[in-house]
């Protein structure tokens, strides 16, 4: 049978309370340097200048085709080699950030394209300026379709926090992992964890979902 | 590169100059040539009806004239300046986007499809680009944009988004968002084609507005020979990215001369 003990739980309850701020903080943090780069990034690739967008594709290719975790020990191990020492926090927030950065914008694409053509059309005859035109017409427009994949993503990335642990972000399961080896039992922080992290996810996807919804009633799109 | 140079006038001078001049204006597709060496020259206040059959360049015709898209060869001029060149160095070379985005202020488009901003209400639709573009305060521009929902009859709808309206109200606000740029050439691109039958009168009667109380200089691409026989100054029969036949809308469906024109006009009188 299980050797489950109740008075472990509570004892270790509050280090995985803190621990869980920090990994929503985490995600938060990761999730809003992608969103922003994200965009960045879909811009990019579609401007006219070969220097510009080929590059920028390239990078997201490579990205999204290497494992997080790599891309986690690289910026933080690797990054020193070249002159750029961090510490595990930023060096995180980069690595993830720059990940799901690379999903985002592909989302964002998606989202751009499926803006109609007579869009495009329209704020040309207005005379409307190339930065006008995706700030106030387009962007407006792709983020609606996009946001059933924005969502997923944000529920991806907070599942991907724990991977943060590898180069010491005492996120959740850094925090369980030490608690594990302090007081040699795994079995109540693991699935603590694991409870924590089903208790976050599954709200989190069901009020993107009726945010999508009220956005667009807002927006007065259908 | 050098630019190419072009040797047409920089200027169109006079008395009598076309608000619009097409001239010798071809455009291609691939292969594919859309608009063959178009010559076309539309006076102030006048209101030109194009028809044609389906293919035949109609819609790229307004397309060129919006400079949505470039041209291959030839040149267009609008109140006497080139739009599709510009001066450099005593010559013309082929118009930057900058010169294109401020000739396109002379210009305003109505599409088949009405592309009104669906996230913005039918004033918002309106004010926006006089405020983005031309600089106006927002309530000159809530101003401009109410006196023209209302001569579209489209006031009492104003906060509304465009997908609480009908398509003919749709087709009225953006009529009115083309106007509140105070254009010199309004453009329509079968306008009333994606409208059910009973609104299709709705919008008639606001280029009818247009025509009559306005003076606004029009290309109207239609189908409606009816409309255009109407409200017309001169009707441009289309085939095959030339001009078949244009004159007067009596002479026209009337008296066709060409037999193309002939054909097309009885085809269409059947369908009807
Ligand atoms: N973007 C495009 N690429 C290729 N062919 C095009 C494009 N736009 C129009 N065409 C072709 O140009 C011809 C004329 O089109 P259009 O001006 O839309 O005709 P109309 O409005 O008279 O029906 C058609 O054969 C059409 O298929
Ligand atoms: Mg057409």
């Amino acid at each position: 049978m299980f050797d489950w003990r109740w008075e472990f739980v509570w004892q270790i309850t509050p280090r995985l309370v803190e621990a869980t701020g920090r990994t929503i903080l985490a995600a938060l943090l990761g999730y809003g340097i992608a969103m922003v780069l994200g965009l960045f990034f879909a811009l990019a690739q579609r401007t006219r200048f070969k220097l510009v967008n080929k590059p920028i594709r390239e990078f997201v290719e490579f990205i999204r085709s290497t494992p997080l975790i790599l891309q986690i020990f690289f910026v933080f191990y690797v990054g020193p080699q070249f002159g750029v020492m961090l510490s595990p926090w930023p060096a995180g927030m980069i690595a993830i950030g720059l990940h799901y950065a690379s999903y985002l914008s592909e989302v964002y694409r998606g989202g751009i394209d499926s803006v109609p053509k007579g869009q495009w059309e329209a704020a040309t005859s207005l005379s409307l300026s190339p930065t006008r035109t995706y700030y106030r017409v387009i962007i407006p427009q792709a983020i609606p379709p996009a946001f059933a994949g924005m969502g997923n993503y944000l529920v991806g990335i907070f599942k991907d926090t724990p991977m943060l642990s590898v180069i010491g972000v005492a996120e959740l399961m850094h925090t369980a992992n030490s608690i594990g080896s302090e007081h040699y039992r795994f079995l109540e922080p693991y699935t603590m964890v694991g409870v924590i992290f089903l208790l976050i996810s599954l709200p989190t996807a069901a009020v993107l979902r009726k945010a999508e919804v009220k956005i667009r009633r807002k927006m007065g799109l259908r | 590169m050098k630019p190419t140079v072009f040797h047409y006038p920089a200027k169109l001078e006079g008395e009598d100059i076309p608000l619009v001049r097409f001239h010798e204006v071809t455009k291609r597709y691939g292969d594919l040539v859309v608009l063959d060496s178009l010559d076309l020259d539309v006076a102030e206040g006048e209101m030109v009806a194009i028809i044609g059959p389906s293919g035949s360049g109609k819609t790229t015709v307004l397309r060129m004239l919006m400079a949505l898209e470039k041209i291959n060869d030839g040149i267009i001029y609008v109140d006497g300046e080139p739009l599709t060149h510009m001066s450099r160095n005593g010559g013309l070379v082929w118009a930057d986007e900058k010169h294109l985005r401020r000739q396109r202020l002379n210009i305003g488009m109505c599409f088949q499809h009405f592309n009104l901003f669906p996230h913005m209400t039918a004033l918002e639709n309106c004010i926006e680009a006089p405020v983005q573009v031309l600089g106006m305060s927002k309530a000159d521009a809530i101003k401009r944009a109410e006196e023209l929902l209302d001569m579209v009859g489209m006031l009492e709808k104003a906060h509304e988004h465009p997908s609480r309206l009908s398509g003919g109200q749709q087709q009225r606000v953006a009529i009115a968002r083309s106007l509140a740029m105070r254009p010199k050439v309004m453009l329509f691109d079968e306008v009333t084609s994606a409208l059910d039958p009973e609104v299709i009168g709705e919008v008639t009667t606001v280029i009818r507005k247009l025509v009559h109380k306005h003076n606004l200089t029009m290309l109207m691409v239609t189908h409606q020979m009816g409309f255009a026989k109407e409200i017309s100054d001169r009707v441009c029969f289309f085939y095959d990215g030339k001009i078949e036949e244009q004159g007067p809308p009596d002479q026209i469906f009337g008296n066709p001369k060409s037999e193309r024109t002939q054909q097309f006009l009885s085809a269409v009188l059947e369908a009807n």
